[in-house]
């Protein structure tokens, strides 16, 4: 392992900024954080995570996709991607971190693959920093991530007036490379101290032993069919914040904006609460809340582990916990179902 | 106020119109997984009333955005019988009428609730007869993410219910409110500087339209923003100008109906102030029309909604002076 003096952080994050984009959660006027870039005088944030989630640097809100000009009658087919910079991602969390591999799965390992979302994936750094006061609304153990161990290119803690560091992939051992002059080696005594410490609080919160035992593919329809979505979905605004702040919400619609000599087209991040997700020439398969509000827990909880080895499409960061206008969330829905005796299949 | 005497006589009072059978739904909130995330709910025995329905101070949301809903499914279901009824005498005269459905629903509002529910049966979105409106008292609501009492609350405008059936506790009045303190601040800026205010603020939107969705002055049938011709759709906004388009049309749209209630900042997960914008709507309203207050009472014409032949011409800064000089209206 390699360590930094936590006073040195700045001189750091000149190095890393001197070679191309660095980002870092910064706190901001409203009193939470976002990931912010760095430039000179830009200090650190030390909340525990930023309001939207790390999924931004390689599925921004919007996207341009490409670009129809006409000429007269023939139309130019514009690719308007521009040589993306590398970029570093620096204080990403666990559960934000863990998210990557459950969008990866969706764009980049299987057909056809988004290259769009593959270009920012092979562009962008990530170095994680594990968490050491957990909130009360984190769930991330619930589905085996550690916060005190995470994933991403460079791992690394802050413990005891330095920063830790361990490259986990070959991008991280380039950026480690990158920075070594600034960093010596060190064992990694303190910070297994740190972790043990950090387990043993995540292990007193409250939702890291929900059972999820019901949340499988054999139950589907039962589960589709049960009663409890009414209640659950009764004063469900239809707004798209949970879906918004999800880092595993990876939904998006494509539209096209006239310039005037031709076409935009662009892509944007749209949400299975809005009215008009389904909306297709024919009809709107989904017309009342409870059929969206439905949709976004099945997806979460059973249809995307049914198609990837029963991992559940939800990181437990607690972002939808903290944002809900009504406070509705995957935790009161899993509990409700749980506490929910079981109904017959496809009856109600 | 909204400790725990007050939540049992809320709750006894609730069970006791449940089943006397004077209403059969009541509108409140429901305890969540901890203090302070309660989330709306509907209630319909006495039962999920015992273990589930709490009021406290976490109980910001104002709950009579629902009513548009829930009252309309009460005049569908009146509206098949009736249907079915005149159905059934065109095939014999005699048919005997079945009786229509009565139901009725409880909803507790706060004073600033009275407001809400006060604008929403003037512009008719209610149906006032489906309702029994309890008021209830407040001291002022926590804002879950700082643990505090909200800004919303610090600067209340009044204490007073303006439309109930019942009351529990006592009637307060129309507070004198430091709530255009922070507008003033921002008219003083100069224009760059307002400008780069509202950007930054602006900036951090994610169109998750949570302050429409929350806002009871917006019950339109089908939102603008629900229209993908509208060139403004529900999604993410394409750049900073649809973006900053987005909350100018809706604060336009609901000026001179904005009761002020806070819901819109309340929600935002971004934390934007959106209620400065609606409130430098009704301070220029009650600059250029005189005094007035949307929800505070069924009668007064809205000054949005009337014209006089003095009425200054708000649309340009030079109108506003010219007003001033006629000293306001």
């Amino acid at each position: 392992m390699y360590t930094l003096p936590l006073s040195q952080l700045d001189t750091l994050f000149e190095t890393i900024g001197a070679n191309g984009p660095l980002y870092i959660p910064v706190d901001n006027t409203s009193g939470k954080a976002d990931f912010k870039r760095w430039e000179k005088g830009v200090r650190m944030s030390s909340a525990l995570k930023t309001v939207r989630s790390a999924k931004d640097f390689f599925f921004p809100k919007t996207e341009n996709l490409v670009n129809f000009r006409m000429n007269g009658k023939k139309i130019e087919v514009e690719d308007p991607r521009k040589e993306l910079e590398d970029f570093v991602v620096f204080g990403v969390r666990a559960c934000d971190a863990a998210s990557f591999a459950i969008v990866d799965d969706v764009y980049i390992n299987q057909k056809p693959v988004d290259t769009y979302y593959k270009n920012r994936r092979e562009h962008g750094t990530v170095v994680t920093l594990a968490c050491t006061e957990p909130a009360q609304t984190c769930f991330c153990e619930l589905y085996d991530i550690d916060a005190s161990d995470p994933k991403g290119d460079v791992s690394a803690w802050i413990t005891d007036g330095s920063v830790y560091f361990r490259s986990n992939t070959d991008k991280g051992s380039r950026l480690i490379d990158g920075i070594k002059i600034l960093l010596k080696e060190n064992d990694a005594k303190t910070v297994e101290t740190q972790q043990s410490e950090t387990r043993e609080k995540v292990s007193k919160l409250p939702f890291v032993n929900l059972d999820l035992s019901k949340y499988s593919g054999d139950k589907m329809l039962a589960l589709f069919n049960s009663k409890v979505w009414d209640n659950l979905s009764e004063t469900c605004l239809g707004c798209g914040t949970c879906t918004y702040v999800c880092p595993t919400c990876m939904c998006f619609d494509v539209r096209s904006f006239d310039t005037g000599d031709g076409i935009k087209q662009f892509r944007c991040w749209d949400s299975c609460m809005y009215s008009d997700f389904t909306k297709m020439a024919a009809a709107n398969p989904r017309l009342t809340q409870k059929e969206r509000f439905r949709q976004r827990f099945m997806h979460k909880l059973v249809y995307y582990p049914m198609e990837h080895n029963g991992v559940k499409s939800c990181v437990g960061c607690g972002r939808c916990l903290e944002s809900c206008p009504i406070h509705m969330n995957i935790v009161k829905v899993i509990k409700t179902i749980n506490e929910t005796p079981d109904q017959p299949e496809g009856g109600r | 106020m909204q400790d725990g005497k007050i939540t049992n006589q809320l709750l006894s009072r609730s069970k006791e119109l449940l089943s006397g059978g004077k209403v059969q739904i009541i509108i409140g909130w429901r305890k969540g997984l901890f203090d302070y995330d309660v989330t709306p709910s509907l209630f319909t025995t006495a039962e999920d009333l015992e273990n589930n329905f709490v009021y406290d101070e976490w109980c910001g949301a104002n709950l009579s955005k629902y009513l548009v809903k829930e009252t309309r499914k009460i005049e569908t279901a009146k509206d098949t019988v009736r249907m079915n009824n005149r159905m059934a005498k065109t095939k014999n005269p005699d048919a005997k009428d079945a009786p229509e459905p009565q139901t009725k629903i409880l909803v507790f509002l706060k004073p600033c609730d009275t407001y809400s529910f006060t604008e929403l049966l003037k512009e008719h979105r209610i149906n006032r007869e489906d309702v029994y409106a309890v008021g209830i008292p407040c001291d002022g609501m926590k804002d879950p993410a700082k643990k505090e009492i909200s800004e919303r609350c610090t600067v209340c405008k009044s204490k007073k219910h303006v439309t109930y059936d019942e009351l529990i506790g006592e009637d307060g009045g129309v507070q004198d409110s430091k709530r255009f303190d922070m507008v003033e601040k921002i008219e003083g800026m100069t224009p760059d500087e307002r400008f780069a205010f509202w950007q930054g603020e602006l900036s951090r939107c994610i169109r998750c339209n949570a302050c429409r969705d929350i806002c009871p002055a917006c019950t339109c049938e089908h939102c603008i923003f629900d229209n993908p011709n509208s060139g403004a759709s529900q999604k993410v906004a394409a750049d900073d100008f649809e973006e900053s388009m987005y909350h100018i049309i809706r604060a336009w749209h609901v000026a001179g109906r904005c009761t002020d209630c806070g819901e819109c900042s309340r929600v935002c997960p971004q934390n934007i102030p959106l209620h400065l914008l609606n409130r430098k709507f009704i301070k220029d309203i009650n600059e250029l029309y005189g005094p007035y207050t949307a929800g505070s009472d069924m009668e007064t014409k809205p000054p949005m909604l009337t014209w006089t032949k003095n009425d200054a011409e708000p649309n340009v800064v030079y109108a506003r002076d010219k007003a001033d000089a006629q000293g306001g209206r």
